[in-house]
């Protein structure tokens, strides 16, 4: 694809990626409370508001509680509000995200993926928004610096299209993409002003009988979230599922119309196939792992092996579609997962993409590779090796355990 | 669901109230009603600041107080603060 507009080549970690498509997408508030390896995002974006470069109303808190609270309050009144965390910070944070979803608050949030205590670790692993996959969020993973800055600038169109109403979360792998210094294509201020546009409101029918803006507004009073008992409480849930599936064409739209600006795109918004259309064994993955995978596809292609890569860009809304149709043909799948369900079958991303090939009258074989943890590396070896075991359970048509760890000392 | 009830798309977003909640009546969660004895009372108004609910009011026209029971939970705060003892916590 080729850019439309002029573009500057930034060195940038993905943490001031963040910061900077922050700082471009006009956001009326940031509250936020320091985390690492998210705390660059936040002291990066203070930066500019100390030099007049934004805006932006900066709130310090005392806790990730209260952080995203004031983003949930000032969304409610019609800012764009966006924040980050990580970790514990995200676990602190859990009881508002569903106040935040609840109330249909389009708040952008980017974690710095990292593992959760005890014991304490500070790399990363997906531990932390996998815990959270419930919450009503949206939930997006990036491979790389580059795709950190698109997805924020992404998120706010996303979130606040009238057809989804629902908070964004940007994951981006902790260090290995958060404090990496990479080439990163930045767009015009105005460009990016110019996409992100200006936050449009539904009409709702206030307690006053009147039909006004969906915002807290003196002029007009509303109450946001008070309270539904058992006769509506699960009316209001029905709505947030039906925004998650709205969510689905809507990324993929936005993604597109961002193809348009910047030349990039990533695959339709949902997932990002790499050589699958042919390929016998694939690996299901997120994040910047998808990197290294792909770089080990390119190894086996030349050696003539049909190997390929599915990344999942968006966990939530599951493209369960978009799924079935990727993996239809290929004869095993193995799932990468960046944390555990403890007690579980395997891992979060593995459950779901084992549910999306049942209906399937015939399945791939399937296999869970827990890998990562707590910041481990993961070597093109390892990777290699899992394409080796996919080779296997083709030629045998057996898999023999279900869930395997990856780089675990036995 | 009865029949006034909304189904989920019919309803706005995040419980949005599309009544005021002195629509929503919630006098029948009581199991206590406040027996006022007209001869104790020495109209104080300590039960008008004391109910939780703003269920007890002034009414200037009679120069008397009146329980609004379709809001009095039977909580009995006014009961317990009332310096004459003339109102009564009654079983329903």
């Amino acid at each position: 694809m080729k850019s439309v507009v002029k573009q500057e080549v930034l060195a940038l970690n993905g943490d001031e990626a963040v910061a900077y498509a922050v700082k471009q997408s006009d956001v009326d508030v940031v509250a936020a409370y320091p985390i690492t390896p998210q705390t660059i995002i936040v002291e990066k974006f203070s930066e500019y508001v100390a030099n007049g470069e934004v805006e932006t109303e900066f709130v310090c808190t005392e806790s990730e509680h209260s952080a995203l609270t004031a983003c949930l309050a000032a969304s409610a009144t019609g800012a764009r509000a966006f924040t980050a965390s990580a970790s514990a910070g995200l676990a602190l944070m859990h009881e508002m995200l569903f106040v935040t979803s609840g109330c249909r608050a389009p708040v952008v949030m980017a974690i710095a993926n990292r593992a959760l205590s005890a014991p304490l670790n500070i790399h990363g692993d997906h531990s932390d928004t996998m815990a959270q996959r419930d919450s009503g969020w949206i939930q997006m993973y990036v491979e790389n610096a580059q795709e950190a800055y698109d997805s924020i600038i992404q998120a706010f169109r996303i979130a606040e299209n009238l057809h989804v109403l629902l908070p964004v979360i940007v994951g981006l792998d902790g260090f290995t993409l958060s404090h990496t210094l990479e080439n990163v294509q930045t767009l015009s201020d105005e460009a990016v002003k110019k996409f992100v546009g200006t936050r449009q409101f539904p009409k709702v029918m206030s307690h006053e009988g009147k039909t006004v803006p969906f915002r807290l507004d003196p002029e007009n009073p509303m109450s946001m979230g008070p309270i539904a008992l058992p006769n509506y409480y699960f009316e209001f849930k029905r709505q947030q599922e039906e925004a998650m599936r709205n969510a689905l064409s809507v990324i993929q739209h936005v993604n597109e119309e961002f193809g348009k600006i910047s030349g990039r795109s990533y695959g339709d918004g949902l997932l990002d196939p790499y050589m699958l259309d042919d390929a016998e064994i694939a690996v299901v993955c997120l994040g910047s792992t998808a990197g290294t995978v792909k770089a080990v596809v390119n190894e086996l292609r030349a050696d003539g092996v049909k190997a390929g890569v599915l990344r999942m860009r968006t966990f939530r809304p599951l493209p369960v579609d978009g799924i079935v149709d990727a993996l239809r043909k290929v004869k095993a799948v193995a799932v990468m997962d960046r944390s555990m369900s403890f007690g579980g079958s395997g891992g979060p991303v593995f459950h779901e993409v084992r549910h999306a090939l049942y209906d399937l009258p015939a399945h791939p074989y399937i296999v869970n590779y827990i890998y990562g943890l707590g910041g481990r590396d993961t070597s093109p070896t390892q990777i290699r090796q899992i394409f080796e075991d996919l080779r296997g359970i083709v030629q045998t048509k057996r898999v023999e355990s279900s869930v395997k760890y990856v780089g675990l000392r036995e | 669901m009865t029949a006034q009830e909304k189904s989920w798309k019919e309803i706005a977003p995040a419980g949005v109230c599309w009544k005021p909640s002195t629509k929503f009546l919630t006098g029948d969660w009581k199991t206590y009603t406040p027996l006022r004895d007209l001869e104790k009372c020495t109209r104080c108004l300590l039960c008008v600041l004391f109910c939780p609910d703003g269920a007890i009011r002034w009414n200037a026209q009679k120069g008397d107080i009146e329980f609004d029971l379709n809001f009095c939970k039977g909580c009995g705060i006014c009961a317990n603060e009332c310096p004459t003892k003339a109102i009564e916590m009654k079983l329903e």
